[in-house]
């Protein structure tokens, strides 16, 4: 019997996330959550950030519009969302049914010596997202709530929101191609086939 | 602040350079239009809201539409980041995600902080706008003539989309028509 009151693991987390994932689309924030997504196998239809930490969830955004029949999974940090925290309010407002937005959140800056990030100090994200807007909005402490959140963005009914608890480890680096110009060129290959490298 | 923008706007004559942006952006093949709203952009803006083809975005900060529109690329589809100058500053980190990934980025941004200009907090950006755009990797042209601007859009949709980078058309305070918000104040 395992702990109830113990965090979860991170990659424990993504690899449920994406159990059999189909076609889902997969925007992974940079750090940790690029290395955890990446952990579960390379695939085109994954796109790990190497940088531009705030963009993970206006890309999903962006993206869940272009392709409103497919789902978009944005697999992120808690430092990342909070640099971007205002795009919570703006995709609350476009409310993209086919977007859902689970913060991995160590509740520290893990790349650059786990420093504590405002959640450690009871920043509650997902009450933020919920009060934006997006009213299927949680913090998530067990595996069978992970399972709900995987399910609900296969669903693809309304945005989601999830701030996983998860336990403060180092875990080792698995990295996808670091070439933006590869990630770009071969996820809009698999989206949007081959004509997508003649346009 | 709505109110003194409609009175500047009623006072200048209508200009018809944005009706045609908006057309060089239609024939382009915008879909996703971003933007933090500035009274230069109100009648571009005002036609993309009677657009049912275009998804009209406001966003909370400028940033937040590079990375929306480098999702709809990777979607497949074009868009169009409409801000002020001082919008330009909030970008810089976030444009490395269009230059280092082969993305197109077209950014129109109407100017403050030069010609005419009466309120001295739009000075710093507005002056840095094109060196702080350049330094990070971004195309830039600059117009001051209502009739080119059009043609210079044009001419930066075309580099954006057809060379998969990031490209910033100024137009200048000479076409806006500088605004001064001390005539509205009470002497």
């Amino acid at each position: 019997m395992t702990n109830p009151n113990a965090l979860l693991h991170r990659r424990d987390v993504v690899n449920e996330l994406l159990r059999e994932r189909g076609d889902l689309l997969v925007i992974a924030g940079l750090g940790a959550p690029n290395w955890d997504v990446s952990a579960t196998g390379d695939s085109p239809n994954n796109f790990p950030l190497w940088g531009a930490m705030g963009a993970a969830s206006m890309i999903g955004l962006g993206l869940a519009l272009a392709q409103p029949k497919r789902k978009v999974l944005v697999i992120t940090g808690d430092g990342e969302m909070l640099m971007s925290i205002g795009a919570l309010a703006t995709i609350a407002v476009e409310k993209p049914p086919n977007l859902t937005i689970a913060v991995l959140d160590n509740e520290r800056f893990g790349e650059t010596g786990m420093q504590k990030t405002h959640t450690a100090a009871g920043v509650d994200l997902a009450g933020m997202a919920a009060a934006a807007g997006i009213r299927t909005s949680r913090i998530v402490r067990t595996m069978e709530e992970v399972t709900d959140i995987r399910n609900l963005a296969h669903q693809g009914k309304e945005p989601v929101f999830a701030q996983v608890k998860i336990s403060p480890e180092a875990l080792v680096f698995v990295m996808p191609p670091a070439d933006g110009g590869i990630l770009t060129s071969r996820f809009r290959q698999s989206v949007l086939g081959d004509e997508a490298l003649y346009n | 602040m709505a109110g003194l923008e409609a009175k500047s706007e009623d006072r200048a004559q209508a200009p018809s350079w944005p009706d045609e942006v908006y057309r060089v952006l239609k024939e382009a093949g915008v879909k996703q239009v971003g933007m933090v709203p500035d009274a230069g952009h109100s009648r571009l803006i005002r036609a993309f809201e009677a657009d049912p083809e275009t998804r009209l975005v406001t966003l909370t900060t400028e940033e937040e539409g590079v990375a929306m529109l480098a999702g709809a690329w990777l979607g497949g589809q074009r868009g169009v980041l409409l801000l002020q100058s001082s919008g330009v500053g909030n970008c810089i980190n976030m444009l490395s995600l269009p230059v280092i990934c082969h993305m197109p980025l077209l950014m129109l941004v109407t100017m403050r902080g030069d010609w005419g200009e009466f309120n001295p907090w739009q000075v710093p950006m507005g002056q840095g706008t094109k060196a702080a755009l350049e330094a990070i990797g971004v195309v830039v042209t600059r117009v001051d003539e209502p009739d080119l601007v059009g043609q210079t859009v044009w001419g930066a949709a075309n580099l954006a989309f057809n060379t998969w980078r990031p490209a910033a058309v100024l137009i200048g305070q000479r076409v806006l028509g500088a605004k001064n918000f001390k005539e509205l104040a009470r002497k």
